[in-house]
């Protein structure tokens, strides 16, 4: 590599590849480290906003006075076909001590991979909205579930159970209430299937969530992320 | 020894264009540009990391032997695109929410293994960011140019969020080119990536016949036809 110039011998050594390599990992987690450091309180800032954001997407904030972030009920759902449980973070938006509202995520998979979002009911079990929060569908098709690409998403406002009934609850192509893209059918049809299911754990859980007792007051945070302080 | 600067700049842009002449990085480069504003974020946060890069392993060149420097590189590499992911990620948080799939894709581009090898290990501190920088701006330009033609064609806009990426000032580059406009799918899917980059490295190609044709002094010979 250093053309010209002669190589010291002890370049040869396997001690010196050894240490070369060490010592430039040692530097590089040490940079790693250091970064991590000081970019870690805003990271998690930032999550932390964009997650209030998006909690106020789905929930009207004149609707609720205290602080989703800090409300949360863990609901545990075993799925019958996989006998795996998960837990369920449920935000509750309360008026003084009465919950006014939940909102969780619900997860479900669509053309090419996993579509998260995150919806918010009110007590009546109505849907207050529903966002995208994820997804890798085909972009310029799949992507209009996103509230930025299409006002699609907002057609969900006001709908609960009862209306549509369980037949409704399907895309247009299959003789229900919701629109389809052209070109793109699976994706609308697996939003349409999560929220409905969605509306299902709401119904199941229902008594439970409204009779939640207003949380302990915590110094800790418990943005149900790994520590951040 | 002197630097040929210019020529730096004519390689990274044109000559040893990374996508059009060295076919490298074609993953990233198909799989981000179905919109001219996504090929635009890509091919800048690349040619941040080239420049970083570029810096990085040409100050390092001296005591990097033979034997060991494709793991050293690596490691730099890896590490300088993870400190810019977590630094786009904490203060430039809305650029990171329409970069932050494609920033940690980045280790992955073998250009910047490409470059660091080829040249920034071979070469002093300011010539190697020069080269990182013209790869960069040259794989940036492909990229856009890539992205329109396939927006144009696959869904009729241009430049759609494009103020999400450049902030609001830019939003009037956001157009609807065609409007009320079906699209063709597979200019979106990745074989319309394969189909325009084809077309784009045959234009090349062409090009160049071209410039080497008006270059050269030797008049071409004339062709006669031969009847069938």
């Amino acid at each position: 590599m250093n053309k010209g110039i002669a190589v010291p011998s002890y370049r040869q050594r396997l001690g010196y590849h050894a240490g070369l390599l060490g010592g430039i990992g040692l530097l590089a987690s040490m940079v790693l480290v250091i970064t991590d450091i000081e970019t870690r309180v805003a990271i998690a800032q930032a999550k932390a906003a964009d997650q209030k954001a998006s909690l106020e997407q789905v929930i009207p904030k004149e609707l609720y006075d205290n602080d989703l972030l800090q409300d949360i009920l863990l609901i545990t759902e075993t799925d019958q076909t996989t006998a795996t449980s998960t837990n369920v973070p449920i935000y509750l938006a309360r008026q003084g001590q009465q919950v006014v509202a939940a909102a969780y995520q619900q997860v479900g998979y669509g053309y090419s991979g996993e579509i998260r979002v995150i919806m918010g009911i009110n007590i009546q079990g109505e849907i207050l909205g529903v966002r995208v929060l994820s997804h890798t569908e085909t972009p310029g098709l799949g992507d209009k579930i996103e509230e930025r690409k299409s006002d699609w998403i907002l057609g969900f406002n006001g709908k609960s159970l009862q209306n549509p009934l369980a037949d409704g609850w399907r895309v247009k192509k299959e003789g229900g209430e919701f629109d389809q893209f052209s070109g793109a059918t699976i994706t609308p049809r697996t939003v349409v299937q999560i929220v409905r299911h969605g509306l299902e754990f709401f119904a199941r859980h229902q008594q439970q969530i409204l009779t939640q007792p207003l949380p302990l007051p915590k110094p800790t945070d418990s943005l149900g992320s790994p520590s951040t302080s | 020894m002197t630097t040929d600067y210019k020529n730096i700049i004519k390689e990274g842009l044109w000559g040893n264009n990374t996508v059009l002449s060295q076919q490298l990085a074609l993953c990233p480069t198909l799989a981000v540009t179905t919109t001219a504003t996504n090929g635009l974020g890509m091919g800048l946060a690349t040619t941040l990391v080239l420049v970083a890069t570029g810096w990085i392993i040409s100050m390092v060149r001296g005591v990097v032997t033979q034997e060991v420097r494709i793991p050293v590189f690596i490691l730099l590499i890896a590490t300088t695109v993870t400190v810019a992911d977590m630094i786009i990620n904490a203060f430039l948080h809305d650029l990171y929410k329409v970069l932050g799939l494609f920033i940690p894709l980045i280790v992955t581009n073998c250009v910047i293994l490409g470059r660091a090898e080829a040249y920034a290990s071979r070469q002093k501190v300011l010539p190697s960011m020069l080269d990182g920088l013209m790869m960069g701006l040259g794989f940036t330009a492909v990229l856009v140019v890539l992205g329109m033609i396939r927006e144009i064609i696959g869904s009729g806009t241009l430049f759609a969020n494009a103020s999400l990426l450049l902030g609001q000032t830019f939003a009037f580059l956001e157009l609807t080119v065609i409007p009320n406009y079906k699209g063709y799918l597979i200019m979106i899917l990745p074989p319309g990536g394969f189909l325009v980059f084809g077309f784009l490295m045959a234009a090349k190609r062409l090009i160049d016949q071209e410039l080497e044709r008006r270059n050269s002094l030797v008049i071409p010979l004339k062709v006669i036809d031969v009847p069938a």
